[in-house]
């Protein structure tokens, strides 16, 4: 088998018994990046020369005695953590020239367990968005079929993992943006509970909503990343003091007596009949382990779409108000007055969906207009809550479709932000409520996409998820089916 | 949505959206906000708004000097002007 073949677990492996050393490694990684970047454009900035160096001090570091498991393992960042001295972009022209003075939390952690960055990966812009195409450096193509998207808007991530171009990325969920491209392609993903992961230099998109995760082709890949990447940070005022956890250890659980809830409003009108049936299979397969399935019921779950479009949008016009033209940000040429260069550089800097979301997020937050949308999509995300805790006071996790529909083609919402935003309805809610959700993959459509099993647990249940997870995995091949990308 | 409401919002949000744009977004925004009428219709009464998924307090520290990172030069490297240490910006005062 060839070294990019090979999970992220096995790779440690391979790493600790010296079979390869990381230098090797990354220079059979390396050249496949480079060859895919014209064919589906997963990148925004691919740095070999700095991952040798990273791959050579994790060589030095083994040879000295140490022996994390992450250590001289290969992966790559969605381009909205903060590297120092790397340009971090977040999609967007706004940052196309920002290169960070520091590091992001979560990099510094994967970089102190000893992983080797082999560059940032694509992303909608400012994280705004379902399918990769706002990007400002171009859309991302799915693997499993180059017209489809793969996502988003951690769709570099997704679809750089499932290429076997990298074995394990970081992406980040505002309304779904880690679970929507893992189901599109093909592999897996954890939304953690909000505040286990810091978001210290994740630029910040929802900062109510937003956490950063773990995107690999097995939950048991995904634990070994939530070893390092979790844990409490003085840096984040957000990161809850016991957010860290041994999340490997966890792995390896029974299913027997599992209590499994099933939300009839996730399977009703607009669900795709192959997605339906994928789902319900894979729920079979726990029941015949020995889980028992019950009815739970989320009827607040048809207001997420509408309570998020308030409370996002709202949240993002102010974080997306550092963005000025002044201190590290585009700049439009030759502003009259300090007035015209915010106004010039924000209308240049910002892509439409962007500017439409901090265009509602005023009006919202406008005067006058306060109670009728912001403080009633608080209520309703009350609600929404509410509806978890009674779900979670009889069930241990819940089970349902990620997405509505296997990925689709370019272009296909692009022309329409609503079409878009419906394509997040059975994401959104657990970003709303604030507890972990993960999606696997369990099925292909007949024309060969990849379908997504959605599992939620309660707060903190993170390492609960990534062990049912694990365990559906043992038994099935779906997460070990790669895409034919180099023959399309 | 009336295009002059556009047109406001955009000022607020420091964003010159040009005049031809306008009609366009409105329509846009128009059907954003008919989408969250929907969650408008919820009954709500009594219902305490959720600000935060975690009750946490805001966590104290002391306040102490701390050495200044990342460096002064490292901040300014990424402006697009800067002279002497300083953020350069159109003139202010006249």
């Amino acid at each position: 088998m060839e070294l990019h073949q090979l999970e992220l677990a096995e790779l440690a492996e391979g790493l600790r018994k010296k079979h390869f050393s990381a230098v090797e490694l990354t220079q059979a990684l390396s050249p496949r990046l480079e060859a895919a970047q014209g064919v589906m454009n997963a990148f925004i900035s691919i740095d070999s020369e700095a991952a040798l160096q990273q791959a050579q001090s994790a060589d030095q570091r083994r040879a000295q005695g140490e022996s994390s498991p992450l250590l001289g393992i290969p992966l790559a960042h969605k381009d909205i953590f903060c590297t120092r001295g790397v340009r971090t972009t977040c999609g967007s022209k706004m940052l196309s020239n920002f290169v960070s003075p520091y590091d992001a939390t979560v990099v510094r952690r994967l970089q102190e367990a000893g992983t080797v960055s082999l560059g940032k990966l694509n992303m909608d812009e400012f994280a705004m968005g379902s399918s990769n195409e706002t990007s400002y450096f171009g859309p991302v193509r799915n693997p499993w079929n180059l017209g489809c998207v793969p996502g988003g808007s951690s769709g570099g991530s997704a679809a750089a993992v499932a290429a076997r171009l990298i074995p394990a990325a970081t992406g980040t969920d505002t309304g779904g943006s880690i679970r929507q491209p893992a189901a599109f392609c093909g592999i897996t993903g954890l939304k953690p509970t909000y505040g286990r992961v810091s978001r210290y230099g994740m630029i910040a998109f929802a900062s109510s909503l937003d956490q950063g995760g773990p995107m690999a082709r097995s939950a048991a890949d995904c634990a070994l990343l939530m070893d390092a990447m979790a844990g409490h940070d003085p840096l984040d005022s957000t990161s809850h003091p016991q957010g860290g956890g041994r999340f490997s250890a966890a792995l390896g659980r029974s299913l027997q007596g599992l209590r499994v809830g099933v939300p009839a409003e996730f399977f009703g009108a607009g669900l795709d009949p192959e997605v339906a049936q994928a789902v319900e299979t894979a729920i079979q397969w726990f029941a015949a382990q020995g889980a028992e399935i019950h009815p739970v019921h989320l009827p607040n779950n048809a207001h997420a779409v509408s309570t998020y479009y308030v409370l996002a949008p709202a949240e993002a016009s102010s974080n997306l108000s550092r963005f000025d033209g002044v201190r590290y940000t585009h700049r439009s040429a030759a502003p009259k007055d300090l007035q015209e260069l915010y106004l010039q550089s924000r209308y240049e800097g910002f892509g439409a969906e962007v500017r439409r979301r901090i265009l509602v997020g005023t009006y919202v937050l406008s005067a006058g207009y306060y109670d009728a949308y912001y403080r009633k999509a608080q209520q309703v995300r009350a609600l929404i809550r509410e509806d978890f805790r009674r779900a979670f006071a009889e069930v241990d996790v819940i089970m349902g479709p990620t997405t509505p529909t296997p990925a689709f083609a370019l272009g296909a919402k692009s022309a329409d932000p609503v079409s878009m935003y419906l394509a997040d309805i059975y994401t959104i809610a657990v970003n709303l409520a604030g507890i972990p959700a993960l999606s696997l993959p369990c099925g292909f459509s007949k024309e060969g996409l990849p379908i997504g099993l959605q599992i939620m647990g309660d707060y903190f249940a993170d390492e609960l998820l990534l062990g049912v997870a694990a365990a559906y995995q043992k038994d099935t091949d779906w997460h070990r089916r790669a895409p034919a990308w180099e023959e399309q | 949505m009336e295009a002059e409401i556009v047109k406001r919002i955009a000022h607020l949000s420091r964003i010159a959206l040009p005049e031809e744009e306008l009609t366009q977004v409105a329509g846009q925004l128009e059907r954003i906000f008919a989408l969250v009428a929907e969650m408008q219709a919820v009954p709500t009464e009594g219902i305490e708004p959720m600000a935060h998924p975690l009750d946490l307090q805001q966590p104290l520290r002391a306040d102490q000097l701390r050495p200044e990172t990342p460096s002064r030069e490292e901040l300014l490297a990424s402006a697009p002007r800067a002279q002497d240490g300083l953020f350069l910006v159109p003139k202010v005062i006249e």
